[in-house]
């Protein structure tokens, strides 16, 4: 390829930009807090529900999130057509060919995957902290509520910035799999690009993409992590 | 007037009784010291009055309140939340780890729980916390973290934190046990001044010459029952029980060493 022609095709690569950062985006706002939820309900002393939140952990990391995405994605359309009535009926409004349908999808399925990994990270961080701090609190007349946000929750956000920033990071290359479903973002154009021009470099162009987000990332986690280290 | 009345409590951790029949009174301006070899059930003890640990039975009263309401089927059904608040604030409570809370500076830890609980204001709480502080002779360490200061200081801290509050009385969990004996001698000279105002405390200690030193009241435990109880020259000075002086005999022999 000519630099003219790479130039040309990171330019193209470059606009779909937004669509991998709206996948990583929408999935931390909805992810973080699922997980957060998902770690209480984990550590539920009622059984019953710390048994489903295991399987639903058990399944979420235990299957590939390309098979997740693809069976949401599909699941519908498949249903619409079953014989069922109740269920075409259910979902006869979904307009499943609409790229909101679509993107909707991808989003339930890479919140819900990476919810089950935050899930064990928080739980991680919540149980790492040591019984005397909720002793303390207790004894101080804290509730149950004050104790978690005012003593727990911020000693486990410190705990888990470097496991959580694994994750982050791990989810901006899982963007791709977006292109499994014929997603438009960065690596879905690179590949076609790669066709277009018989030659690999699109893909080292969106591999660079890639590396310079993250080496952002890791920028911002190594000053979150400075800022926090205030306190042992 | 007693602050604190301990009536037949009893703990079991399943099968093992842990606190068998335990009975006494804190009297207002009262200091109390209770020994024991480790596992007679002393800590135990505490953390059932500090509501750290549910009893299995007997009663408690703080400040004329009851701790346990009443019994059904021979378990205990404990006060309504309100009533084990204001027990709560009654009490103060000194841990042999400190568990202050490391996030937040020395300032912050001793302002929280009256800003948090009291619904003081930040100015309020500050100017009792900077006085507390001062008290401590760490009014110079406010702006540090807890991670930053000696274990000594730490618990002064802790001790600053429990009486921001203005329990009633005041308990401390073997408050010297985490502490090199240097440091052990600045947190005794703490409680002693305390004691000299009057500060009504329970202390379980295993240092028994400040126990003989402070304390009004002395409680010897072994083996989840309270074995003798007097006045310090009574336990230290003459005491006609058995269990109690091979106890204290192994204490001062160790001291000998």
């Amino acid at each position: 390829m000519s630099w003219e022609e790479i130039l040309q095709c990171t330019g193209v690569i470059a606009k779909y930009l937004i669509p991998t950062l709206k996948i990583f985006g929408f999935t931390l706002i909805f992810s973080i807090p699922l997980g957060m939820i998902v770690a209480l309900l984990k550590m539920c002393k009622f059984k019953p529900v710390s048994w489903i939140i295991n399987v639903y952990i058990l399944i979420m990391r235990g299957t590939p999130l390309m098979l997740q995405i693809i069976t949401i994605y599909y699941a519908i359309p498949m249903l619409k057509v079953s014989d069922s009535a109740f269920l075409q009926n259910l979902f006869a409004n979904v307009d499943t060919r609409s790229d909101s349908y679509q993107f909707t999808a991808l989003i339930v399925a890479f919140a819900l995957n990476y919810a089950a990994y935050f899930a064990e990270i928080f739980r991680g961080g919540i149980e790492s902290i040591p019984k005397g701090q909720y002793e303390a609190a207790a004894a101080l007349g804290m509730t149950k509520l004050q104790t978690f946000f005012r003593v727990i929750l911020p000693q486990v956000v410190k705990r888990i910035i470097p496991a959580s920033s694994n994750e982050i990071i791990t989810l901006i290359k899982d963007t791709s799999l977006a292109s499994v479903i014929a997603y438009a973002e960065i690596f879905r154009k690179a590949k076609e690009q790669m066709v277009t021009y018989s030659n690999l470099t699109p893909l080292f162009v969106a591999g660079i993409f890639y590396f310079i987000m993250n080496a952002i990332l890791t920028a911002v986690f190594a000053a979150v992590e400075k800022k926090l280290d205030y306190y042992k | 007037m007693a602050i604190l009345e301990v009536c037949n409590l009893s703990k079991s951790f399943d099968k093992l009784e842990v606190l068998k029949d335990i009975s006494f009174n804190v009297e207002k301006g009262e200091v109390v010291a209770v020994i024991g070899p480790s596992g007679s059930g002393k800590s135990t003890m505490l953390r059932c009055i500090n509501q750290l640990e549910k009893v299995s039975g007997g009663s408690i009263k703080v400040c004329g309140m009851d701790l346990i309401a009443e019994y059904k089927n021979g378990k205990p059904v404990y006060s309504s939340a309100d009533v084990l608040r204001s027990i709560r604030l009654k009490i103060g409570l000194v841990f042999q780890n400190f568990n202050l809370f490391p996030h937040m500076s020395v300032l912050k830890n001793v302002m929280e729980a009256p800003m948090c609980v009291l619904k003081k204001s930040k100015e309020e709480a500050e100017e009792t916390a900077m006085l507390l502080l001062k008290k401590m002779g760490l009014e110079q360490k406010a702006a540090s973290y807890p991670c930053e200061l000696s274990g000594g200081q730490q618990q002064r801290v802790s001790i600053a934190r429990a009486l921001a509050l203005s329990p009633e009385v005041l308990f401390f969990d073997e408050p010297t046990s985490a502490l090199d004996p240097e440091l052990t001698g600045e947190i005794l000279k703490v409680i002693k001044e305390l004691a000299r105002e009057k500060m009504t405390m329970v202390i379980v200690t295993h240092e028994m010459a400040f126990a003989r030193d402070v304390a009004d009241h002395v409680i010897f435990m072994d083996g989840g029952v309270i074995v003798e109880e007097g006045t310090p020259e009574q336990l230290f000075g003459d005491t006609q029980n058995e269990r109690t002086k091979q106890f204290l005999q192994r204490y001062n022999n160790d001291y000998k060493d």
